[in-house]
């Protein structure tokens, strides 16, 4: 029966060696070399690594990236499990609801940037002109560094909570309703009844909600890209818009796969430190 | 009660403005774009669309998403289902390693790999093919795939596939007639969600493909830049990937309230 198991793991690991594996080992062996397009490649060992963290455009990215990240967790995490509880549980309202919620799920991440492009844009976009009408004339997320980072911020909310939404709902439809009669019987309060009932059912779907949205956010670069190419200046260049410059635009393609490297390590260590704290927040037993 | 219904009111107004401008930009001249601020279509055109449908430069763009994204779902999904079932029912040596393993492909930022996924696909000619997406999608839908079918088979009692087997069942025949309609929910999640990450994704199949597979994606966000910003097509292309979308999801509505909080953490 133990061998058995590697049969049917054949497929999946021909697949990942062609979609992870072999690129892998590719950006570690030219990570450790100078490698600029024309010329023999020169072995240099850790030197690429530590240009990398010398250079301040990629600290700028990364604390912009972390800062980013975290805003958007904070952000659409209480307000996806709000909305979640706030959705009646069944009505004809309901099935529209999920379909709506799922829509900017399915949009092509660099339209979501050219939806929000076209939303705000100065000479076109319906935004700048509420702003005027609210009596902020000067919104223009094109030239000002601060426009642009809460709108990237604000598309990222409109673009993701859905799916906080989604993962909470299906979650609180698989609690029974004897919990609440229960809980009713008790005389316990309404927020009693979320914090004891609800929210421990719903640590499941939470955990996968942070985990889902902190990789993906760390990871963002299509929306962003498309929305303001990551300026003015470098106030929206996030680590993948930096990596994807550095890779592709013709300079040290080894200084690119140290980047891509250490970007790779700090996505997995930051994954599984935000898991092992919400593993140990509230008792444990998440099962 | 009114208060709560309210805050969700809000909420999807917040959801539905940016795609209505966007349809709304959709329907207008160029010169009604620049110069006036309408939230109504002044001089209701479809032209923005004609364009677009008669076009053949568009309409490859479509077929070549449709394509590679098909051809991600079922390589996926026809991957994903043997390895499911072995994480799910039997413990070998180094399968909690695997299974992490797996896991941290799903984390992998995709810009990290393009420089290495040219340089491969270049060399085993598979570049500007349907396939080289489709496989770079693998990536991370698999890993996904992986986890949420385990989930889903983790919940079927192991009992079942015994009694199968003592009853005589072939493991082929046990896994076609039993155990698939029981997993359909699963496979269908999975597919799903390899369908909408493939679907999203912009910087690989930017990098993979020039002119034989480019996806309409890519052909959307290099017109942008091509200097005749033709804000109306724009705006009509853009509406025009939504629509697979939102058919897909009207089609799954169901299934997203009781499927979506499958998957083991």
């Amino acid at each position: 029966m133990k061998n058995r198991a590697w049969w049917f793991l054949i497929p999946s690991l021909a697949v990942m060696s062609l979609s992870a594996f072999i690129p892998l080992m590719t950006v570690i062996n030219y990570a450790q070399y100078t490698v600029f397009p024309g010329s023999a490649p020169q072995f240099v060992g850790m030197e690429n690594f530590v240009e990398v963290f010398q250079d301040s455009v990629f600290i700028g990215s990364l604390g912009r990236q972390v800062l980013f990240s975290f805003e958007v967790l904070l952000i659409e995490i209480p307000l996806g499990l709000g909305i979640a509880l706030a959705l009646p549980k069944k009505g004809k309202w309901v099935g529209w609801s999920l379909v709506l919620l799922g829509v900017p799920l399915l949009i092509p991440w660099n339209v979501v940037g050219i939806i929000w492009r076209v939303f705000t844009r100065s000479d076109l976009g319906a935004v700048p002109k509420i702003f005027q009408w609210l009596g902020y004339g000067g919104y223009n997320a094109a030239s000002n560094p601060g426009d642009a980072w809460w709108t990237v911020v604000t598309m990222d909310v409109w673009h993701w909570t859905p799916l906080v939404v989604l993962l909470c709902y299906a979650g609180i439809q698989a609690i029974p309703e004897e919990f609440y009669r229960a809980a009713k019987i008790d005389g316990a309060s309404a927020w009693a009844k979320f914090r004891y009932v609800t929210l421990p059912k719903l640590k499941h779907a939470l955990i996968l909600a942070v985990l889902l949205r902190f990789m993906d956010s760390f990871k963002i670069y299509a929306e962003p890209f498309q929305l303001t190419g990551g300026g003015p200046g470098n106030s929206t260049t996030f680590l993948s818009i930096y990596t994807s410059r550095k890779a592709i635009g013709g300079f040290n393609m080894g200084m690119g796969a140290a980047i891509s490297i250490v970007y790779f390590f700090l996505v997995i260590l930051l994954s599984w430190l935000l898991y092992t704290i919400m593993l140990n927040v509230g008792g444990g037993s998440s099962k | 009660m009114k208060k709560r219904n309210f805050a969700v009111w809000i909420y999807f107004a917040f959801l539905l403005l940016p795609l209505y401008w966007m349809v709304n930009t959709s329907f207008k001249t160029n010169n009604e774009i620049l110069n006036y601020m309408t939230w109504f279509p002044q001089n209701f055109t479809v032209k923005n669309y004609v364009q677009i449908f008669t076009s053949p430069f568009w309409r490859r763009g479509f077929l070549n998403s449709i394509a590679f994204v098909s051809l991600n779902v079922v390589i996926v999904i026809i991957a994903a289902v043997p390895a499911a079932y072995a994480f799910s029912r039997w413990d070998f040596r180094g399968d909690k390693h695997l299974f992490f393993w797996l896991l941290t492909n799903r984390m992998a930022p995709t810009a990290a790999f393009i420089v290495p996924f040219f340089a491969l696909y270049s060399n085993i000619g598979l570049f500007d093919t349907h396939l080289a997406v489709a496989l770079a999608h693998a990536l991370f839908n698999l890993p996904l795939a992986i986890w949420i079918l385990e989930g889903f088979m983790s919940g079927i009692p192991r009992q079942i596939d015994e009694t199968a087997f003592v009853d005589g069942y072939s493991f082929p025949r046990f896994f076609w007639k039993i155990f698939r309609p029981l997993i359909s929910q699963g496979i269908a999640v999975a597919a799903f969600f390899a369908f909408l990450f493939s679907w999203v994704e912009l910087l690989l199949a930017r990098t993979l493909t020039s002119t034989a597979a480019k996806p309409i994606t890519v052909t959307l966000s290099r017109s942008l830049g091509a200097g005749g910003w033709d804000w109306g097509v724009l705006a009509a292309a853009g509406v025009l990937t939504m629509v697979p979308g939102a058919l897909v999801v009207y089609f799954i509505r169901n299934l997203m309230a009781k499927g979506f909080a499958m998957g083991r953490v």
